[in-house]
């Protein structure tokens, strides 16, 4: 079925060499083979990883979608699966490895905790979700997800790869450069895009104290 | 004379130590209270006289505004009930004397309580944060400390229910995110420690050699294939030998305890499940059997013998999968897995059809389950235990067992003797295989397990082959005890009483305790009268089994570590909770 949709060229080709031949464009030829050959990351946080496993294995088996190798290395992985709760302990290293991976590189949130915290968002070492420091491309709701859920997951990711166009494609412009500021335990997670934000948060909050006391000590 | 000892009830240790032990006579409490002076003498007298040679449980409850208080939960290792004891601290000054130096055990535990009580044991040789990081604001698990998305003491939520309309709790955050800081806090002149702490710890070794040679530190993990999840270890090795070793947690760990102190009794029951992700039934039968205790409720016959076919099944299921990731550690990358994933999923079909999902059961409720089998559910079970199990533990057998790579990689790697097991608390299989016949479904009966005819295997090398040689023996017994139960099971109720969400539990404390697949798994649920549990503390066994990891791995190669690791068989959602 894949092949039928490389092969519609509007160009004659001849009968003898319809078997043979195929015209198409190169986004779609890049495209096709870019995504039926998804390598996932071999990376597991919690729950949804025993159900990443289990997709792997025999009865799921998403190797019929070209996934069979899963690489422990970010360095040949293209799609990361963000499998169970990230915790604020866990995120820097998530961060890292996600700026490790070579461009393409896409991002499935898989499970409730990894798109929004989950049922463990209100604990205090639970980020509310990998989407507020990784761009996500597909998130997969469940608790966990059942592997149809995740195979369907990722059957849409390569829908939304099909559709790109090499003309589009940032990763290939000039000067491109994004790597995500890794995050630093603090005294709580510190996050170095929002220094701005905290320092004005705090200037503002110190600044209503002062004035709150001043009011009170007119009242006195 | 010492036999007898041993044999006997011991006499209440108030009338033994007067003066230095009082009982704890607070309605629905049990066990004694130690003056901290006393509590080294004391433990070592009940280690060397009485031989309450286990530690269980160390946990602390903070009994908010008054004081602290350290539970210490002691078993034989030849079986009865636990000694507890309770040592009281003023919140302001709580330092408990640490009881390393008679129960090697204590380590984790011991560190455990001081990240998130801030219970300090004096004479700890390493008392660092264990889950949170080193330089982290605040005890979490003290009363007044409240978390960054914090809404109310305890759910549900009047915001939520009976007719609010839930907020984002980002939006009530003045960083649009789930974090606090302390006041006037700069980030930029922060400097990140903890890491150093870690690698410092580790210990060179003081034998002479003959030739100097330079140690170096691995570090494995968070992220690595053979961690079975995200743990994390500092090894010192000299050449390929492991001199010292540590482990680091946390990278999961989600606050169950928390977040347990404010949902309600039941609540709590889908979080359980989350524990130990693999067996989700073991992890409810606990929690519902430390409820059930507090509460005085009995679930009725048939809803019994559903509970002992679940957690059987569990046992069966988390063995497979522990089998073929050992092999998986070994190097046969996925092949004898997928044999084990295999049988896996068929369980799975049985607790998708009993409970509707394949891994969160969520299936016992206090007094019960939450619905009877459905129908031809028992003909699958029958089928499973007669037919099809019996014949896949034996092809698994077959296959790995005499295996010349298997035989090799494992015989006489990670010994660990019974007296080093009893030591560091280690439960379960992994205590099994290093000769002491422990197992809680003999030791210390509950629910229905003494009806059963079934055998508790032991091995006695305590190497990781004996480890792998004790799953496939439980298996088969597991299959025992689900024949007899599919054959004997009653018809009849499946609940007691009326299903309610908000269940009455009296004031006071239990210990629920049941043999999980990974050990001894502990439920310690304190309760004031209200709908919340005041305390709600889990003692996890892959967590506390990992602190024999280190004596473990001492003196063998890299390479075994992962063999080693793989035979403890950890799940890091219970390790780090």
């Amino acid at each position: 079925m894949q092949s039928e949709k490389i092969n519609k060229p509007d160009i004659n080709i001849p009968p003898e060499l319809q078997s043979q031949v195929a015209i198409t464009t190169l986004d779609r030829i890049y495209n096709w083979s870019r995504a039926n050959s998804l390598w996932p990351m071999m990376f597991g946080l919690a729950c949804c990883a025993i159900e990443m496993i289990i997709t792997a294995a025999s009865r799921y088996d998403f190797s019929r979608f070209g996934m069979e190798v899963m690489r422990p290395s970010p360095r040949q992985a293209d799609v990361m699966i963000v499998s169970g709760t990230v915790t604020k302990k866990m995120v820097p290293q998530i961060v890292r490895l996600f700026n490790q991976m070579g461009e393409p590189k896409y991002v499935l949130a898989m499970g409730a905790c990894a798109s929004g915290g989950g049922p463990f968002k209100e604990g205090y070492n639970v980020v509310s979700g990998i989407d507020k420091f990784l761009p996500v491309d597909v998130y997969i709701p469940g608790c966990p997800p059942t592997p149809q859920a995740l195979l369907h997951g990722l059957i849409i990711l390569q829908k939304k790869i099909e559709k790109e166009k090499l003309a589009d494609a940032e990763w290939y412009k000039k000067d491109f450069y994004e790597e995500i500021p890794v995050p630093i335990l603090g005294p709580d997670l510190l996050d170095p895009r929002k220094y701005h934000l905290f320092k004005k948060e705090i200037d503002t909050t110190t600044e209503e104290l002062v004035i709150e006391s001043d009011a009170k000590g007119e009242e006195a | 004379m010492e036999d007898q000892i041993f044999v006997s009830d011991l006499p209440s240790l108030d009338t033994l130590y007067p003066g230095k032990v009082t009982l704890d006579t607070r309605s629905g409490y049990s066990g004694f209270i130690v003056p901290r002076e006393f509590l080294l003498e004391v433990s070592t007298e009940i280690h060397d006289v009485w031989g309450y040679d286990m530690l269980s449980s160390i946990t602390g409850v903070d009994y908010f505004p008054e004081k602290m208080e350290v539970v210490y939960h002691f078993y034989r290792s030849l079986g009865g009930g636990a000694l507890v004891l309770k040592v009281q601290v003023p919140r302001d000054d709580a330092v408990v004397p640490s009881i390393f130096s008679i129960y090697n055990g204590a380590e984790f535990q011991e560190r455990e309580a001081w990240d998130l009580l801030g219970i300090k044991f004096d004479g700890h040789p390493d008392l660092r944060r264990i889950l949170m990081w080193e330089g982290f604001e605040g005890f979490p698990l003290r009363k007044d400390w409240k978390e960054a998305y914090y809404e109310g003491d305890t759910k549900p939520f009047s915001s939520r229910w009976p007719e609010g309309v839930a907020e984002h709790s980002e939006n009530k955050n003045i960083f649009n995110d789930n974090v606090k800081y302390p006041e006037n806090f700069d980030p930029d002149k922060w400097i990140a420690s903890g890491e150093e702490a870690l690698y410092l710890g580790l210990q060179k070794s003081e034998n002479g050699k003959d030739m100097e040679t330079e140690s170096i530190v691995i570090n494995l993990g968070p992220q690595h294939p053979s961690t079975h999840g995200v743990f994390r270890m500092a090894a010192l090795v000299d050449g390929e030998e492991i001199v010292d070793l540590k482990p680091a947690f946390g990278y999961l760990h989600r606050n169950h305890e928390k977040i347990g102190e404010r949902n309600t009794f039941l609540q709590n029951m889908p979080f359980t499940d989350r524990l130990d992700y693999i067996s989700s039934m073991s992890n409810n039968f606990g929690y519902a059997l430390a409820v059930e205790k507090l509460m005085g409720v009995k679930p009725p016959e048939r809803a019994e013998y559903i509970r002992v076919i679940m957690a059987e099944l569990t046992r069966i299921e988390s063995h497979f999968m522990s089998t073929g990731f050992l092999l998986n550690d070994l190097g046969a990358f996925f092949t004898p897995a997928l044999y084990a994933l295999k049988e896996r999923e068929l369980i799975l079909d049985v607790f998708e059809a009993v409970s509707g999902s394949r891994m969160m059961c969520n299936y016992f409720r206090f007094g019960g389950v939450v619905r009877d089998l459905p129908a031809g559910i028992q003909e699958t079970i029958k089928n499973l235990a007669f037919e099809r199990l019996p014949g896949k533990v034996d092809e698994l057998d077959q296959l790995l067992t005499e295996n010349e790579i298997v035989r090799s990689r494992c015989m006489g790697i990670g010994v660990l003797t019974a007296e080093q097991a009893i030591n560091l608390s280690v439960t379960g299989p992994i205590l099994r295989a290093s000769g002491v016949p422990y197992d809680i479904r003999r030791a210390d009966p509950y629910s229905i397990y003494d009806r059963f005819d079934f055998d508790i295997p032991v091995f006695y090398h305590g190497d990781v082959y004996d480890r792998y040689l004790i799953r496939i023996e439980e298996m088969r017994q597991s299959v025992r005890i689900i024949q007899q139960a599919i054959t004997q099971i009653p018809e009849g109720p499946v609940f007691e009483g009326k299903p309610q969400y908000q269940v009455r539990v009296p004031a006071g404390e239990a210990y629920g305790r049941v043999e999980a697949p990974k050990g001894e798994l502990g439920f310690y649920v304190v309760s004031n009268g209200q709908a919340n549990p005041w305390r709600y503390h889990v003692r996890a066994p892959s967590f506390i089994n990992l602190t024999s990891l280190r004596q473990m791995c001492l003196k063998y190669k890299v390479a075994d570590v992962i063999a080693i690791l793989g035979s403890i068989d950890i799940v890091l959602g219970e390790v780090d909770r």
